[in-house]
């Protein structure tokens, strides 16, 4: 038996109930922490970089698994996996932006196990909060990363506040843009948010990349039919087809009619910690034809604000192109 | 005792508790120490359709108690984080990397690593026999987990196209890139070339 241990030692709760569930998680609070599918959160505690007093796994708890369909769109459980989110009829059939984005995420073994609520509440990838370094994000005084010498091709291009790190989620950015709705519960009660609410950025709290706090439980994910089978599109570049996050991906929705553009929502991911969307655009391009002439005329405007880094120049022209390519698809 | 929390939810909510028991956290923790204890470790899995008792600390990986608590060493640990699959075993049919399952996970589960896929005979299975007759492996190292994911692939499509076969081995890296040897063996596993 080799000399070390995988994790180091801690408390596991395996909770049948969400009821239950709600109970730990208020009880232990910050000692405890959330699992859902594991996928992120064995990193953190194999590298020793953070730690928990508490596992409470939410994996065994049925009620939070399924999609089902409601009076108005469908609901998706936060336990269901990316795989059954990827090839559910229910979402192929209407929402099929949010089955294409799943279907990317990471590598076949992980999407089995691996949940829509854990994609949407992973942590930042910055190598060196990875790292367990005392950056701004984990509490300290300084960014490792927006440094001449920092490794930063990954990094955010806006809305940076001291943390220039990039959210990593790929299903976030369909979720902003099919305007879902986030069910959290927590000991006193249920409130619902929408998706871009959901997700904050560093100059909000440079701790969190969500409004969930110690206590609480993103139990669904509800998507209503406004934009049930419009014209979708979604595009992820990363340097490998698997496994890798997202440089930048984008997730659209169009409503076309008499060929003009009606209404959309084009929402672009890792080029800042929260989903970005591009009201402007949106705005610029209503009643235009989808054309690479429409696409053309707002290239500059996709990434009006950004800010590069040293090393992640190169996701400019790449977010202007994928945007170029949602628009004139 | 509260009606909402039977013994049974008890043990099924909480499989180990340190020393931590305090008010509040008692209803949990003192129930499961002053039933069983330690004893919540003790759980008896499901492996290669034999049931064994295992003790399991609660931040164990599935891995970890493959190779170091059951002796099934022909599951490797690569990368230890779920970059890699060379630990892919079949968990109630599907394909996961058992350096990031809790074993704790699949305690209700069965769970198949590479010793159980050969038939109850001794004989190999059609996927390790084609990848014999493939040359597939080089050093072998990612091999048992490539075998996993083939085998699980098969199950569900018996006559895969090579880009579905691409596909559904995506999850396995193999250094000495040696894809296209795996590719040719699942297909000729599929009875697609001979």
């Amino acid at each position: 038996m080799p000399s070390h241990d995988v994790m180091p030692n801690m408390e596991l709760y395996q909770p049948v109930q969400v009821e239950d569930a709600l109970a730990i998680a208020d009880r232990l609070a910050e000692r405890g922490w959330l699992v859902g599918g594991g996928q992120d959160t064995y990193g953190w505690l194999k590298d020793r970089a953070k730690s928990a007093d508490a596992l409470i796994d939410l994996s065994a708890i049925e009620s939070l698994r399924g999609i089902r369909e409601t009076a108005d769109g469908i609901e998706i459980g936060a336990l269901t996996t990316l795989t059954e989110v990827a090839t559910s009829d229910l979402v192929r059939g209407s929402f099929s932006l949010l089955a294409d984005a799943a279907g990317k995420v990471a590598s076949p073994q992980i999407r089995n196990i691996g949940t829509l609520g854990g994609n949407v509440s992973q942590d930042v990838r910055c190598w060196y909060y990875r790292r367990g370094l005392s950056c701004y994000r984990a509490g300290g005084n300084l960014c490792y990363a927006d440094t001449p010498q920092g490794m930063n091709r990954e990094h955010a291009l806006f809305d940076q506040s001291r943390c220039v790190a990039a959210g990593a989620s790929d299903t976030a950015p369909a979720l902003v843009a099919l305007d879902a709705y986030m069910v959290i519960q927590n000991s006193s009660g249920e409130r619902v948010v929408s998706a871009q609410d959901f997700f904050v950025g560093p100059a909000n709290d440079i701790e969190n990349t969500t409004i969930l706090r110690p206590g609480d439980i993103l139990t669904a994910v509800r998507i209503p039919s406004a934009w049930a089978n419009a014209d979708f599109y979604w595009e992820k570049v990363a340097d490998r087809n698997v496994w890798d996050f997202s440089l930048v991906n984008v997730a659209a929705a169009f409503k076309v009619s008499d060929g003009r553009i009606q209404d959309s929502r084009i929402v672009v991911g890792a080029v800042q910690t929260t989903p970005r969307r591009l009201t402007d655009v949106e705005n610029a391009i209503r009643g235009s034809v989808r054309s690479i002439e429409t696409a053309e005329s707002v290239k500059e405007m996709t990434t009006t604000g950004a800010r590069t880094l040293a090393h992640n120049g190169f996701k400019v022209p790449l977010m202007q192109n994928l945007v170029k390519r949602a628009i004139s698809a | 005792m509260n009606s909402k929390l039977t013994r049974r939810r008890f043990i099924k909510g909480v499989i180990f508790s340190g020393a931590a028991a305090t008010t509040g956290a008692g209803v949990y923790l003192a129930n499961a120490q002053s039933g069983a204890g330690a004893a919540e470790r003790l759980i008896t899995m499901n492996i290669n359709g034999r049931s064994r008792p295992v003790d399991v600390m609660p931040s164990e990986t599935l891995a970890y108690t493959l190779r170091y608590k059951l002796d099934l060493t022909g599951t490797k640990i690569g990368c230890n984080r779920g970059e890699c699959g060379a630990c892919t075993v079949l968990i109630d049919g599907v394909p996961n990397y058992a350096c990031s399952v809790l074993t704790h996970n699949v305690k209700d589960k069965a769970v198949v690593s590479i010793e159980g896929v050969k038939s109850a005979d001794g004989s190999l299975h059609a996927v390790q026999q084609a990848f014999i007759d493939e040359n597939s492996p080089q050093c072998g190292f990612c091999t048992p987990g490539q075998v996993m994911s083939a085998v699980a692939l098969l199950n569900s499509n018996p006559r895969p196209s090579r880009e579905e076969v691409r596909a559904g081995l995506s999850g396995n890296l193999c250094r000495c890139g040696a894809y296209e040897h795996y590719i040719n063996g699942v297909l000729r596993a599929s009875g697609q070339i001979a």
